[in-house]
Order: structure tokens, then sequence, then C-alpha cells
């Protein structure tokens, strides 16, 4: 970690396969384990994954004071995977993945099976080259309660800084790509530094003194701030350039060495509570000055709560907002979560409320957690817009990708695609006391069961005096005494 | 299982339970009424401890210095508080963004169903202004409160110069792991609500309240910090809030952990702790506080802004700067580092305050009770009504061969009975329904036709409804039978006694000190009302008994607790106003302490009244 006063870490790890190649090429052999690093080549090439997203993420987004990130992505540990259409049984590599993944990068994604594993269908879209997207190879899951720490950082270190690779010697058209991002947010105030002053030594605890050896080209880019106070870049550079990011036009100021950059933009904010009655609200509140934006909304739901589809509620500015598709597929108790993914217009400048109940499920004794009393975790929400861009659209830009240009999605055109996840939720389930006055309940409650039905057979019931039957040979002999006309025994 | 099988060991031993059943009934009254008293005991007692690991075994450093910053800024606050005549709105979201806060607003609109003549007022209008200090690196799914009122007057401008100064301090620390808000409120518990209402998105009472903004996870802890001069004495800290629900014990004990470390003076109902126990007088000082507690609790009423947030599960409480002519005195900064290392410990915490106590009485601040030992009080009063049902149901199936009717007798309490029983039931609720609903109901008529205010006329009516209840429904049983028969009243008053046996067993388990002063009032009465007792006599002792006048020897005792005893007319007076209050309470918090006297207490005691003049 770079230091204490980072207010957000987020670690993303994207690594994208492109597909228009020729067919017999298409068989993943990866031979350029000099750029590309290896535990990664094989991992794709072993489950045909065409693409793989991975981020890490400690704390959350404050977009309203930061702006929006350019690869967004919940709190928590995130994977979601493109397999190949000649994955047979797309379960299965998928377990075996994430048990792979879970080694590679330490992290407990080996926690993913099929009750936290959904598969979208319009939420996400493949961010590659190849634009299939058939959503029978799609996975997704998150592990809201991951923590980031060093040890996902060596694996992600390790993988070297690659952006773009040839699939054919000739390096005609591009292959691969892998992108690597490290998101870091500084708190300037925490760290006491009352100047606003700082300076990669001071947050990185290093300087730098030369470029990437491998990296063709390697930058600093310090924004412009538009709106905000004067600052000065010391040293000076004279290099300006323009960029579109997230349908803005920002002016940055570049120093060519590395590749790091720092932004300030703003957006949309999302948030979601959870309250005692069992309702999951998340809501988002669009800034976007331009007329209505189409967006997806996806509400994942856990297993331990069992969501009631007909309370589902969209309103806008007070009034109903009827989504104008809804995929819902309801959970299997302990198998398949639910999935609620719908198509709303978003109206600017408005307020949209996505309102569903649950009720919280009575757990199974074994299935708590060590702390019960923390509460369950809800993951993110995720709310997928094609916001129109300010900027007019430039029919200049080509399919180049070069590095900055494709982090983000800077093509200038008349609407940009976003992704705004909310923050988790932390849900209290009807938690039995764990602790010695409880099981003293358990104990005596059973103990009263037992004996309960003894007390209330004997309050209920008559005694009644019976006589004893007599024996067969005694009922013999009496119907002897009865014939012969003596009396009876 | 012997025992009750034979038919000759079970015959002895109801006739044991039928011929002793007065003595042992009074035995019972007098055993649990001395155990109770003997609670505030303290070789009887536990001393509390920490039982939440997170909170108990770390250490915190407590170095808040900026006690007269702090006080520099509520004076600001009170000077914008007076030019604005009220709640400082933009003043307050300029420093709290300054102090490098998320700050939001949320306005609300409230109506009382009738003025509130003890705040005077009517329709509320307000904004609650909170800002959010953002921990770092956490995923906004926990966080912890710290509020202060904005109170009418020149009250409380410390308290919100204290949380501004402690917004700033808490800003430049770098281990916060769950988000803390900063809540002021306006209107004092009304602005509170509206608030809770908005961060959980609920509509209880259907108060009007704009949406919040922002919002920081799940609560973990609330404070609400009172204070009102620049030095004080001691702290004082109130837990008692809404239907008598307690924050769990590891709150009360944390905030007594600290004053001991920091050396603040600390008392709980306004009472210090004293050492003499084994005295006369530290008894009754032991007793007077727990008295003290249990009146508060039996009120149902939140006690302080804190008392809210008990519905949400959320462990909250509220610390009261207490300024009286003591020598020592404690200065803002204390205080402040108080407040701080508090906070630094719920920050530690992993999983709820769930660890400690939920139901206890605290006798001093250092000393509890806790469920376990204090039911037995009120089971010895509630086995009473038990032990005269079974008298009475021996009676019931002994009798008619005992009398010279025979078969008639056996028959006649069965044909009748269903009938004559249920009039009586019936009408006793419709008279507490008309209790509940006719005083809000019937303000305006009464306006009209008396030359009183609505308040009074709110509360005189459930007076008069109250005290009508008494001549109508006692001879009802006549209207269909004629004459009333010796085996109706014994069904009427075995029905009656189980019905206030299972009321007083549910509202002692939610709050037990409600249960037990309604017990200590009703069992005498339930247990030994016959009609063939003198009628002016217990007529007289049944009146006195009735919950309306519990709830008078209850303001005048607390009162005499609290050292501010009042003369009889200033009692009544009080004794009005808690009822309006009452009321209030009730529609704009929910609290259950009025509908359940008026639509199950009193129709109960009805029922008995309906025993007595049984002809």
């Amino acid at each position: 970690m770079p230091n204490l006063y980072d207010s957000y870490v987020q670690v993303n790890i994207l690594v994208l396969y492109a597909t228009h190649c020729f067919p017999t090429k298409c068989i993943f052999s990866v031979s350029h384990y000099r750029l590309f690093p290896t535990s990664l080549g094989q991992v794709i090439s072993k489950f045909s994954v065409r693409e793989l997203h991975i981020s890490f993420t400690q704390g959350y987004r404050r977009t309203m004071q930061w702006g929006q990130t350019f690869l967004p992505s919940p709190p928590g540990a995130e994977l979601w995977v493109w397999f190949q259409d000649t994955v047979t049984d797309v379960d299965v590599t998928w377990k075996e993945l994430t048990n792979v993944l879970s080694g590679i990068f330490c992290a407990s994604l080996n926690f993913i099976d099929s009750t936290n594993t959904v598969q979208p269908s319009a939420s996400f879209k493949p961010l590659g080259v190849g634009n299939v997207t058939d959503q029978r190879f799609l996975r997704y899951a998150v592990l809201p309660r991951e923590v980031v720490c060093t040890e996902n950082l060596t694996p992600w270190k390790k993988a070297g800084y690659t952006s773009d690779l040839c699939q054919d010697w000739q390096c005609k058209s591009t292959a691969w790509e892998l992108r690597q991002t490290l998101n870091v947010v500084f708190d300037l105030h925490s760290s006491g530094q009352s100047k606003r002053e700082w300076s990669l030594f001071k947050m990185f605890s290093r300087t730098l003194t030369e470029a990437c050896p491998l990296a063709s080209s390697s930058k600093v880019d310090v924004t412009d701030n538009p709106q905000g106070e004067l600052f000065e870049l010391s040293p000076a550079t004279p290099m300006l350039s323009q960029a579109v990011v997230l349908g803005n036009r920002r002016t940055y100021s570049q120093r060519v060495e590395t590749c790091c950059a720092l932004y300030f933009t703003e957006s949309a904010m999302c948030q979601a509570t959870g309250c005692r009655r069992g309702r999951s609200t998340p809501w988002c509140t669009t800034t976007t000055r331009t007329g209505p934006s189409p967006s997806s909304c996806w509400t994942p739901c856990p297993g331990t709560c069992v969501s009631t589809s007909h309370t589902l509620t969209v309103t806008s500015k007070g009034r109903d907002n009827k989504p104008s598709y809804i995929h819902y597929q309801p959970s299997k108790d302990r198998l398949r979560p639910h999935l609620l993914e719908m198509l709303v217009q978003l109206p600017p400048n408005s307020v949209i409320e996505v309102t569903v109940q649950f009720e919280r499920a009575l757990l199974k004794w074994t299935e708590y957690t060590p702390d019960p009393n923390h509460g369950f975790y809800v993951g993110s929400s995720v709310i997928s817009a094609l916001v129109p861009s300010v900027v007019a659209m430039d029919t200049n830009s080509t399919q180049e990708r070069p590095l900055f240009s494709s982090f983000f999605p800077c093509k200038e055109e008349s609407s940009y695609f976003m992704q705004v996840y909310t923050e988790p939720l932390l849900v209290n389930l009807p938690t039995p006391d764990f602790s010695m006055p409880y099981n003293v309940i358990c104990l005596t409650c059973t103990v009263v069961a037992v004996g309960y039905g003894f007390l209330y057979n004997f309050l209920t019931s008559t005694f009644q005096v019976e006589e004893p039957s007599p024996g067969l040979a005694k009922r013999l002999a009496n119907i002897i005494c009865r014939l012969r006309g003596v009396p009876l025994l | 299982m012997g025992l009750l099988s034979d038919p000759n060991r079970r015959r002895a031993l109801t006739n044991l339970l039928t011929r002793l059943n007065a003595p042992i009934c009074v035995m019972c009254y007098l055993a649990g009424v001395a155990w109770f008293m003997g609670l505030a005991f303290e070789p009887f007692t536990l001393r509390t401890y920490m039982s939440e690991n997170a909170m108990g075994s770390t250490m915190v450093e407590e170095r808040f210095p900026a006690g007269e910053r702090a006080l520099a800024t509520g004076r600001e606050f009170a000077a914008h508080k007076k030019k604005v005549g009220g709640m400082p709105v933009d003043w307050l979201v300029k420093t709290m963004q300054s102090r490098g806060l998320e700050v939001f607003t949320q306005s609300f609109t409230r109506k009382l169903p009738f003025p509130d003549e003890n705040k005077e007022r009517y329709m509320v209008r307000g904004t609650n202004v909170y800002g959010i200090l953002r921990a770092p690196r956490a995923p906004r799914t926990e966080a912890l409160v710290l509020s202060a009122p904005c109170s009418e007057g020149n009250n409380n401008n410390q308290a919100v110069g204290l949380l501004l100064g402690l917004a700033q301090y808490f800003r430049s620390q770098i281990h916060w792991a769950k988000d803390i808000i900063f809540l002021v409120n306006e209107h004092d518990l009304i602005g509170m609500q509206a608030w809770l209402e908005g961060y959980h998105h609920t509509n209880t009472t259907g108060g009007d309240w704009s949406p919040l903004q922002g919002r920081g996870g799940s609560i973990q802890a609330a404070l609400s910090l009172e204070l009102s001069s620049d030095v004080i004495t001691s702290l004082d800290l109130v837990l008692e809030g809404l239907n008598g629900q307690l924050p769990n014990l590891d709150l009360a004990n944390l905030f007594y952990a600290f004053c001991q470390k920091i050396g603040v003076l600390c008392t709980i109902q306004g009472k210090l702790q004293r050492n003499d126990w084994d005295t006369t007088s530290g008894y009754s000082h032991a007793a007077q506080t727990m008295m003290l507690m249990v009146l508060k609790q039996a009120s149902g009423r939140p006690w302080g802004d804190h008392g809210l947030f008990l519905r949400y599960h959320i462990e909250a409480a509220t610390i009261r700067g207490i300024n009286s002519f003591r020598q020592y005195k404690t200065d803002t900064t204390t205080i402040g580092r108080l407040l701080e290392g508090m906070y630094r410990k719920l920050n530690n915490l992993l999983e709820r305050l769930h660890q400690s106590y939920f139901f206890y009485l605290m006798p001093s601040l250092s000393r509890f009770v806790s469920i376990g030992y204090y039911m037995p009080a009120f089971g010895l009063l509630a086995v009473i009504l038990l032990l005269r049902a079974l008298d009475l149901w021996v009676q019931l199936g002994a009798s008619p061969p005992g009398t010279e009717e025979g078969l008639a007798g056996g028959e006649q309490p069965s044909s009748p009975g269903v009938l004559s029983i249920l009039t009586p039931v019936v009408i006793s609720h419709m008279t507490g329904v008309a209790l509940y609903t006719l005083p809000i109901l019937s303000q305006e008529m009464a306006v009209q036709h008396f030359p009183v205010s609505e308040t009074e006329a709110v509360v005189l009516t459930a007076i008069a409804i109250y005290t009508a209840g008494l001549a109508l429904p006692h001879n009802t049983h006549r209207l269909l039978q004629g004459e009333g028969t010796e085996q109706g009243w014994r069904v009427l008053k075995l029905v009656a006694l189980l019905y206030l046996a299972v009321l007083l067993g549910c509202t002692a388990l939610i709050n037990f000190s409600l249960g037990f002063i309604l017990a200590l009032s009703l069992v005498p009465i339930a247990a030994f009302i016959t009609p063939h007792t003198p009628k002016a006599l217990s007529a007289a002792i049944m009146v006195l008994l009735s919950p309306g006048c519990t709830l008078l020897y209850c303001v005048f005792l607390f009162q005499e607790l609290q050292e501010t005893p009042v003369s009889l007319q200033d009692g009544w007076m009080l004794f009005l106003s808690v009822i309006s209050q009452g009321i209030l309470d009730h529609a704009l918090y929910g609290s259950l302490v009025y509908p359940l006297l008026a639509l199950l207490i009193y129709p109960c005691w009805l029922l008995l009244w309906n025993i007595l003049f049984w002809k």
C-alpha cells in the first residue's frame, strides 16, 4: 500500500483477447512470455478465457467529490469473465478458474460459487475487440467483504505493464491487451498537510528517475483543474494535451516518464440503504444536463434474503417510472442468487429510486459466520448508462488503442458508456444469541417439551381401576365349571 | 407426576392450595415487594464489567486539544442562531463543509394532533443539518452518530460547538473505520424522528420529511450530547428510550470506564454514586436511583434525543453536562477527550454491541441488576393471579355437587356463561376504545362548547371518559339475564384474572418497570375483589388503585425522588400535562404506553369493577 493517507485503493487487471484472427490461429498459444506474464497466460489458455476482469477495491469512490473513476468497480473483489465459445461446461470452468485465480492473487476468490455467481443479460458488455455478446459465456461475481492487501499487489506487480500484444509476428492486428490500473486517492486533509502542496515523493516515497525500460511510452498526466484553485506544476512542462474523458473535455499537462494519472470529474451518485423492515433501496441522482439517458440497473440479492419481486417500485420525480425491460431470475434456496435487471430511462436532474422488499431468511445453525452480529453483506448494484456526451462527435477517432485513450471510453462520440456501482449493504439477519443463556434456553425448552408430554397425558386422561383379565387356563376351567354347574373359580 | 396422577394426592394438594390460598397470596405479594426493594442493596447486585472484547482490551489515546476553540465556535453558533431566530442552517452547512465533511440537510414539517403546551409548538417546521466524515478505505457500510440538538434559547450551544470541534479534529485522524455522522437536529425528538425515518426510509408515524441525500451505512452506535455551560461539574448518562428500551449495557460501561479514566464525575439519574452501601442512607440513595430509573422506564417515553435510535436496534445514549455548585469543574477539552475515547473504542467494534445485557436496572453507574435477578420480583406478584385463578377453578369445579341445586347448578355456568361473560368484556373494551380515540377526535367540539384550550380539552375528555367508565358497565349482564349468578361472577373473575396475568406478563417482558408498577397496584384488587366484600370500602380501594391514580402517585413519587417536591395543585397540573404528553408521544413517536393503558389495562380493571357490583 502506498501509505496511510489514502482513502481509496483500487487495483484492476483486465485481460482482453481479440477474436478477429484467422480461425486456425484462434487456439490460444502464448509465445510472448517475454512480455506477457506466464502465470496469467497459462490460466487464460487453459480455461479458454476471452476476457477477464478482476478488481480489488478498498473504500468507496466518492463520485460527488472525486469524479467518476475510469474503470469503476465495487468495494471488495469483483471478477467477471467472458469465456470463449469453445467452452462446453461454463460453470465447471468458472469454478476451476476462480480457484486458480484465488491462488494467484492470494485472495478469497475460491469463495465464489453458484450462490454468488450471476449471468447478467444486459448490464455488461465485452470491452475488448471481440464484440460477441452471448451471455451464456459470461459469469460475474462480487465478494463485498474482501479487503485489499499487499499480497494482492505482488502478483499484480509481477504481471508487468504490458499494453498490446500482437497475434501474428508481423504485428498487423492487435490480439492481446493487458491493462493494469492502480487507482489511489490521497487525502491531503488527514495527512496533516495544511499546505495544498504535494509531490510524487510525498505520496509514493520515491521519485521518478527514468521511464520504464520496456515501455514505448510512459507519461505523467496532471489535469488542468478547470473549476478549482490554480496550481503550479513543477517542473513545468510545455506539453498540453486534450482528451475527452467521460463526455467532458479535459486538458492535461504531460510529462513523459511513466504511467500514472490523476483526474477529477463529476458525475452521478448512487446509494443504497437497508432498513429493518427489509427493504433494499438503491437510488441514484443524475446530474446529467442533457436529455434522458437509458440505463440498466442491476440489483443482486444474496441467497440469505428472499426478495419479493411484486414489491419492485421504480420512482423518479415522485412518479412511477416503469422499466421498459425487466429480467428477473428468482433465487433457489442456497443454490442461486436473485438477479434483477431492468432498463430504466433516467430523466435529467432527478433522483431515481428503486425499491425491492425482501424477507430476512432464517439461516441454518452452521451457516452463521463467526461474527454473525456484524451483519451480512449484500453486494453492490450496478447502474450502466449510456450518457450523452457534452462534446460533439469527432469522427477522426480511429481504432488505434494507445494506452491513454484506451483507459477511458474516450472516443468522441455523442454518448459514452458509464457504469456506477452502489455501495454494498450490511444487513442484519435474525441472529440467535450464541452464548450461554441461549444454550440454556435451548436445553430448558427441550426438557420442558419432553416433560410436558407426560404431564399433559396425566392431566387429561382419566384413571380407572381395571380388573385383570383371567388367564387362558383359568377361563377354560371356568367354562368347565359352568358346564358342570359348580361355582366358578 | 405421581403427585398429580394420584387422585388422592391431587386432592390433598388442591385442598392445601385452596385452604392456604389467601395467606400464600399475601406472602407472595410481600415477598415480591421485598425482593424488588432488595435489588438496590449492593451485595445483591453485580458490578458492571465490559463484555465486548473489541472495546475492552484495546488501548486508545485521547488527545483532543481544542476545547477553547470549540467553545468559541459554540458562541459563534449562538450568535447566528439568535440572528436567524432558529437553526442557522447556512452557517452550519458552511462551517461543516469547511471542516471537511460531506454536508446535507433535511427539512421536515409536522403537525401535532393538538398543541403541545410544554414546549409550545403545534405546527413544527425545521431543518436537520448533518455532516458525514467518511472513513478512509471503508466502503460505507457502517456508521456512528454524534448528535447535538439545536435547542431554543441559550441551551446546548456548547454542545454544537463541541460537536463541530470534534468533527474538525476527527477529520484529521486516519484511524476511522466507520463513517461518523455529525448531526444537529432541530426541534429535538421531532427532528430526530424525521432524520431517522429518512435514514431508514420508513414512515411509521406519518411525518412529512424530505429524503436524505447522503447516508453512511448501518448505524452501529449513537451518542447525543447536551451541554449548556462552558464548564461542568458532572456528566449524566441517560439511557431510557422509547417504550422503555435500553441500550446495551456495554455502552454504559464504556461511558463509566472513560469517566473513571479521565477523572470526570459521572452520574446516572442525576445521582452520584456512594460508597456507604451498608448504611441506611446509602441504601436509600441506591434505592432512589433505581426507583427513578424504574419510573422513567415505565413512562415509555424517550428521555433524551437518543431514545428513538433504539427502535432501529442502534445502541444509543444521551450524555448531559450538569453544572451545579460543586467546586470541582471539568472543562470542554476534557469532555472532548472523553468523547474522542468513546468514539475510538466504538470505532474498534467488529460486531454490533450485543455481548452485554439489554435488560437491566441500575442502582448506580457501576452496579446493575440483570433480568435474571429482577424478574422473580414480578414473578412473585404474577403467581398470585395464577393461584387465585386456580382457587376459582377448583371452586367452580367443586361447587355443583356441594350446592343443593344439583343438576341445575351444574348446567348453569355453561348456558348463561358465554353471554353474561362476553357482554361485560365487550363493553369494557368498547369503553377502552372510546378512551383511546375520543379525546383527539372530539377536541374541536370540546373547544367550541367549553372555555378550555385544545390541550386541556384532550386531557379533560380523557379523564371524563375514564370516570364515566366507572358508572357504565357494571350492571350490563342484567340486561340479558336479570340476575347475575354466583357462578357467573366467578367465571368472569377467572377470565379477568387470566387476562390480567397474560397482559402483565407480556408487558413485563418488554418493559419490566411498567409491568411491575401495574402489577403492584392491580394484583391486590384482582386477587381479593368479590361481590361480597363491603361495597363502599372496596370501591374506594379500587378507585385508589386504578391505573389513573397509579399514574398520579407516580408523578408525585417521581418529583419526590428528584428532590423537587410539588404541592397538590402543581402535582395535579403535572398529572394533566403527563397525560397530554403520553398521548402526544404515542401520536408523534409511536410510544405504546397510552394505547396499552387505554385499550387493555383499563378494560381489564373495568372487568374487576364489574365483579364488585355484580348482583
